[in-house]
């Protein structure tokens, strides 16, 4: 008989000790399972459960539809005219969003709409419990996709240590001098 | 009372602990299991920590449709379940749970139980080879293989305790059974108990039911309430195998106020026997087929043998 095998028929006895009081001790401690649908389960931080949209920062710039990697983004747009607000003023076109849709069944949570957005239009929600029976119905329209906004957290606070962000260091800046009027500089080069 | 009403009575409470006990069992090995593995086990069916879950299960089974493969034969195959099931009831009745408390009353009660038990695995062995799958006949030849082999040591460590006794029945062991005997026949008590558990092909010599290897063995090809009925026998067995291992060595109905309810002493000491199952299964691994022989050959039968040396002497020596 080898060395190995001595060895662990010396271990036989000990190790059936040891397992009969592995179980009894993970049988006086309490359970590691989370009673979910009981209980509402405890999610990490920047969990990607839905892509929510807030629709009024949306200008249907298309990036996001354009960046998803599995084309499951679907805007339709159209522009419209804002006559000008002064007298002489140029009419402005800006873009309506007609369609905001996700089709989740194609979605694969890799977030890179969100990050694109240039205007904070799409955030992530942490909310999951939207199953459907049917796969069809997992193209969730606008309307659907704002009133996950509730479910939203706040954005988690900076690190220790780190740079204010651009809205709090702005304030300390001085406030830029107003712009001449252009009709004064006008005739001041003519002087 | 009349002896026909007697009888039935004594038939219908068999029969009614026959279908309790080995559910109250099977929710134990539930909830034991589950929280030895950190989880809760059932929480739902009956809604007090599923309390309820075997009977929903039960339920589940009695609708599922009753398949017999194309191949199998027929007639064995249909009657092997009953024929795996019903020993144990036998076995059951002649098991006493006080001197007053026993479905039949045999003068040979030990020889009895034994020789219904051993019947019981003529059920896997004809599940196995009526199923016409290789997993089943190797499971099935596998059960075979470990009956054959434990049968013996199991047999010569009731015989110790019948020399201790001087009787083969079940009342009067546990009639003469002293405190002492717990030291005395300690060896005895421990290839019993190993060898009732092999038996049971629980783990951890639970080969010829390898899920890894044979699926499920010989009851692969099963659904529905035959399925039912296996698991039913297995779990019989062990309320079986407990409550004899409370009767011949642990002093069934003896103990602190036995007056009128020494059967509950020997539900309980059966109780904590079967739960010692429960936990083996939990804790250990599944031996190899050559280390369960070996085992069986080289570490119980002389044991066993031992301690059936040690007996006689004694009963001789103090006679």
């Amino acid at each position: 008989m080898t060395e190995a095998a001595k060895g662990s028929r010396a271990a036989g006895i000990p190790g059936l000790v040891r397992g009969l009081a592995a179980t009894a001790r993970t049988l006086a401690r309490p359970t590691h399972t989370s009673e979910y649908p009981d209980a509402p389960p405890s999610l990490p931080p920047r969990s990607r459960g839905v892509i929510a949209l807030l629709a009024e920062n949306c200008t249907s710039c298309m990036l996001c539809a354009r960046e998803c990697p599995d084309w499951c983004i679907y805007i339709d747009s159209h522009k419209e005219t804002v006559p000008a607000t002064t007298p002489g003023g140029r009419d402005r076109q800006r873009n309506v969003l007609d369609r905001f849709a996700i089709d989740f069944s194609l979605c694969m949570y890799c977030g890179i709409c969100v990050e694109v957005c240039p205007f904070d239009a799409l955030f992530w929600s942490p909310e999951f419990e939207y199953a459907e029976l049917d796969i069809r119905e997992l193209l969730h329209e606008r309307d659907r996709l704002g009133q996950w906004m509730a479910t939203v957290p706040p954005p988690p606070a900076l690190d220790e240590r780190s740079a204010d962000p651009a809205e709090v260091s702005a304030l300390g800046k001085p406030a830029r001098a107003p712009r001449a009027p252009r009709q004064a500089a006008a005739e001041e080069g003519q002087a | 009372m009349s002896p026909a009403v007697e009888v039935l009575v004594r038939t219908v409470a068999v029969l009614a602990a026959f279908l309790v006990l080995p559910l109250l069992v099977g929710q134990t090995e539930h909830k034991v299991m589950a929280h030895m593995q950190g989880r809760l086990g059932p929480m739902y069916a009956g809604g007090f920590h599923g309390w309820a879950q075997l009977v929903a299960d039960g339920v589940k089974f009695a609708q599922k449709e009753d398949v017999t493969p194309a191949a199998a034969d027929r007639p064995v195959f249909r009657l092997a379940p009953a024929v795996g099931l019903v020993p144990y009831l036998v076995a059951l009745a002649a098991v006493p749970l006080s001197p007053g408390l026993v479905g039949a009353d045999a003068p040979a009660s030990a020889v009895l139980v034994l020789a219904a038990t051993a019947v019981g695995i003529l059920g896997t062995l004809m599940a196995g080879w009526a199923s016409a799958n290789k997993y089943s006949l190797l499971g099935a030849m596998r059960a075979a293989a470990q009956l054959l082999s434990y049968e013996l040591p199991l047999v010569l460590a009731v015989a110790s305790v019948c020399l201790a006794a001087g009787s083969l029945s079940l009342t009067a062991i546990a009639g003469a059974w002293s405190p002492w005997w717990l030291l005395w026949q300690l060896p005895g008590a421990f290839v019993f108990l190993v060898a009732a558990v092999a038996e049971l092909q629980r783990p951890p010599f639970d080969m010829p039911v390898a899920d890894s290897e044979l699926v499920f063995g010989a009851y692969t090809e099963y659904t529905g309430l035959r399925f039912a009925f296996f698991l039913l026998a297995e779990y019989a067995g062990i309320v079986l195998m407990s409550l004899l291992f409370a009767v011949l060595y642990l002093g069934g109905w003896k103990g602190p106020l036995s007056g009128d309810l020494g059967w509950l002493w020997t539900l309980l000491k059966g109780f904590v026997v079967s739960v010692l199952v429960i936990w083996m299964r939990v804790a250990w691994p599944r031996l190899r087929e050559d280390q369960l022989q070996r085992l069986a050959w080289l570490g119980l039968v002389p044991l066993a043998l031992l301690q059936l040396a040690l007996t006689g002497v004694w009963v001789v020596a103090t006679a």
